[in-house]
């Protein structure tokens, strides 16, 4: 008799399942486009240029040591990563009202924020308050905020699958109806898994009715700079809410930007009123941190810190972000022309309107089974494929499946 | 107005405050004795000579990149993580029965555990199970389970003040009056704060009453090998406790046995009753992991498997192990050795009869102040001193300022 005799076996993760299956395959044609990391045209993994540079600086440089960090983290790592997302001129900075908490990637940073808003948030200890994730949204923004004890989770209304797009109605309808102080998640850019966003004027609104009904800010920023090619274009929305007064916190992950996936780079960004909340505020994090992880990994936030406040550095890092970027675009391009150029049913317009990574075909649940166990080409049932899976190589293969899918499969 | 404005300010951890008082001091002859990390003669952090090579190996070894690690961690570091604990030849390891779930440092393993333990053991979330931990223990135990859930953390007797050893009678009557089921967080070895151990016949009797009365074993093991210098020795206990079969969890840091504080490499051993039971347990673990960091940092896991893995650097770094818990020794020895040549009232034996990083020296609150103060050496509120901040240059002075302390202050 065991003590765990009762444990139940818990599903693994649909992305990673779907990983091992593709691994397991040994179609010849077979193509991966699940799970979310860069791959290069000759659909391998990509370290960039500038990480493999810095590496190199950092082995050699005899003045490190591998004493703990602080809680909060490497300072210098937290401050360049909240300027990256507010911007080097932010008033906010300026003002000595923002601060980061180094995490463990975004979900690090999620979980954190999660935490500190469960226990300080509208009361103490109020597990009751709200939260708000998209329809559709990450699969495990539920799970972190349900895990730091919030006890009721709710969609909001946001893709709109009978127009392939943005549900603002729904949207704004849900925040207009949401109780004041829900807390909302909301996606930075490159919204995951759909790739739609909102335009500015769709933010500006958004942010009107946040304002009036109190409701709380809670950024996603996992793709600054790799969505658009731009940082600036790509932290818009952050910097225009920051700019309204917002108090908000935003979870930023340099997995995708800076291809650090295995190093857990991540930063909460916390804008407060002044520096006196943000002062307590950060006193109460170290509380957080201090029982999950006592301080965060060094490594990565070392290189991304060395790249982010070096001049030449910052640079190579955004030349290799642009290639990454023009990549997924160039994918975008191609594979709406295909299928155009095939004939195949439907509108495939969203397929270069979409941003980011992601890209939300409309594919049904069957015509996703046929594309896996027919084709050999693996994507998420929700009909998600992730751009970076595409080379040239093996799009013609893909457009050609797809259009057998939709036109033999309902 | 704030939405944080009601938001307290937390107080600062304890030692980490210690450092920054000792920081912050001008005064010439200072000293250290606080925070738990390894220093050199000179008084310096050491990067331990191996990690510098499999640094430097790593860096230039063009098959590795940065994707994400799985879930649970690399899996060439966690099967040799339990195998250093469990020992090459374990029975249990053998059977398949072992698992493992990289974690972020001790830390790390044991909130992972502890949120396990929470969700699934004694029932389902049945948060009124007891905790036991050591009086006194290092400081975080009690708000890592607190944190995990559990609602009556308890201290069971361990230090007797008066006679400065282990209170056994205590410790013992605390294990038979327990709740049945309820859980015990034991120290592997080199006891934190009181680096005082039970011998292996009060193991033993220990081992006994837990098995008989089912209270479950959580080790917790951040000093292997550094607390003697063997790694055979320091775990002697944990495997002892595998060999009378019990199904247990052993939270392994790798911080101070590897120098690798900052890089957060822990490892959670789960000793299971069979291979069955493990699986559907390990699973369970990948949930927790996934809404907490999602998949662990790759560094500092991949310098310790890499050295563990390889015969030549792994008896290289036994060597360093040999280096870091030598001086130790040689500090203990010279620091009783002078108390007794100095005089100073007392008994002195505990300082060479305690074991690994820390000593209790039984300075009482008073007592501590005045060195703080008075002497600039600063040291934990509870006599705690870490022997590492002790060097050939300043043992003198702090030998004195001993003495001067417990003979000028009641």
């Amino acid at each position: 008799m065991s003590l765990f005799s009762d444990v139940p076996q818990a599903p693994p993760v649909a992305v990673f399942k779907l990983t091992a299956d593709f691994r397991e395959d040994s179609h010849p044609q077979k193509v991966n486009l699940g799970v979310g990391a860069y791959r290069t045209d000759d659909c391998q993994p990509w370290v960039l240029p500038v990480v493999k540079k810095v590496e190199r600086l950092i082995v050699e440089d005899e003045s490190l040591n591998h004493e703990y960090l602080p809680i909060l983290g490497l300072p210098e790592f937290r401050s360049a990563a909240s300027k990256v997302a507010l911007g080097d001129d932010s008033p906010a900075i300026k003002e000595n009202r923002v601060g980061g908490v180094q995490a463990l990637g975004g979900t690090g940073a999620l979980r954190v924020g999660a935490e500190f808003l469960r226990r300080w948030y509208n009361g103490v200890n109020n597990t009751a308050t709200p939260v708000y994730v998209s329809a559709p949204t990450w699969e495990n923004h539920n799970g972190v905020f349900t895990d730091a004890g919030f006890k009721d989770i709710r969609p909001y209304h946001y893709w709109d699958a009978a127009k392939r797009g943005l549900d603002l109605a729904g949207f704004l309808d849900d925040l207009e109806k949401a109780p004041e102080y829900s807390v909302f998640v909301l996606h930075a850019c490159a919204h995951n898994p759909t790739g739609t966003d909102p335009t500015q004027e769709e933010w500006k609104q958004i942010a009107e009715v946040m304002k009036r009904r109190k409701l709380f800010v809670f950024f996603d920023s996992a793709y600054q700079g790799f969505a658009s090619g731009s940082l600036e274009k790509d932290a818009w929305a952050i910097r225009f809410f920051v700019s309204e007064g917002f108090e908000l916190f935003v979870a930023q992950s340099f997995s995708k930007n800076f291809g650090l996936y295995n190093e857990r780079v991540g930063n909460l960004t916390v804008v407060a009123k002044d520096n006196e909340n943000l002062t307590r505020i950060l006193s109460q994090m170290e509380k957080i941190v201090r029982t999950t992880w006592s301080n965060p990994p060094s490594q990565g936030a070392r290189i991304v810190s060395k790249t982010l406040n070096s001049a030449e550095l910052f640079d190579e890092w955004y030349g290799n972000v642009k290639t990454m970027a023009d990549r997924v675009l160039l994918m975008r391009d191609q594979l709406k022309a295909k299928l155009q150029a095939l004939g195949t049913p439907g509108t495939w317009d969203h397929i270069t309107q979409q941003i980011g990574m992601f890209s939300f075909t409309g594919l049904t649940p069957t015509q996703v089974e046929y594309m896996i166990k027919e084709k050999h080409v693996y994507l998420m049932a929700s009909g998600r494929i992730n751009m970076c899976g595409l080379t040239t190589k093996n799009i013609d293969y893909v457009a050609q499946s797809i259009h057998e899918a939709v036109t033999k499969v309902q | 107005m704030s939405l944080f404005s009601e938001v307290p300010q937390a107080a600062p951890v304890a030692v980490f405050k210690l450092t920054q008082d000792f920081n912050n001091d001008q005064f010439p002859n200072k000293v250290n004795l606080g925070a738990g990390a390894y220093r050199t003669d000179e008084g310096q952090p050491w990067v331990l000579p191996v990690v510098k090579k499999v640094e430097k190996i790593i860096v230039h070894d063009d098959r590795l990149n940065h994707e994400y690690l799985p879930i649970l961690g690399l899996p060439e570091f966690r099967s040799s993580a339990s195998k250093i604990a469990l020992g090459d030849e374990s029975p249990a390891i053998q059977e398949n029965r072992v698992g493992a779930v990289q974690c972020l440092g001790g830390t790390g393993a044991l909130k992972i555990g502890a949120e396990f333990l929470r969700r699934f053991y004694n029932g389902n979330n049945n948060t009124k199970t007891p905790v036991y931990v050591s009086a006194p223990t290092w400081e975080n135990h009690n708000a890592i389970f607190s944190d995990a859930g559990f609602q009556d953390v308890r201290p069971y007797k361990y230090w007797d003040a008066e006679k400065r050893g282990l209170d056994f009678p205590g410790f013992l009557g605390d294990l038979e009056r327990c709740p049945e089921h309820s859980i015990f967080v034991l120290h592997a070895c080199a006891h934190n704060p009181t680096g005082r151990d039970p011998t292996q016949e009060q193991w033993k009797q220990i081992a006994e009453v837990m098995m008989r009365r089912k209270l479950f074993v959580f080790f917790d093991s951040a000093y292997q090998g550094f607390a003697s210098g063997s790694l055979e020795k320091d775990a002697w206990t944990l495997r002892y406790f595998v060999s009378l079969g019990f199904e247990m969890f052993c939270a392994q840091s790798f911080s101070k046995n590897f120098g690798l504080y900052n890089e957060r490499v822990g490892n959670l051993t789960i000793v299971a009753r069979d291979a069955d039971n493990l699986k559907r347990v390990l699973s369970q673990m990948e949930k927790i992991v996934r809404t907490t960091w999602s998949n662990p940092p790759s560094q500092g896991a991949r310098i310790v498997a890499i050295t563990l893995t390889s015969p030549e650097l792994f008896s290289e770094w036994k060597d360093n192990v040999k280096t870091m818990a030598n001086r130790v020794l040689l500090m203990r020895s010279q620091l009783k050795a002078k108390l007794q040549a100095l005089g100073t009232p007392g008994t002195w034996d505990h300082i060479t009869d305690q074991i690994g990083m820390f000593s209790f020296t039984g300075l009482n609150p008073k007592q501590v102040e005045y060195l703080v103060k008075e002497k600039h050496i600063y040291l934990m509120a509870s006599g705690r001193i870490n022997m590492c901040g002790l060097t050939t240059k300043n043992i003198d002075y702090v030998a004195e300022s001993i003495h001067e302390a417990v003979t000028k202050v009641q």
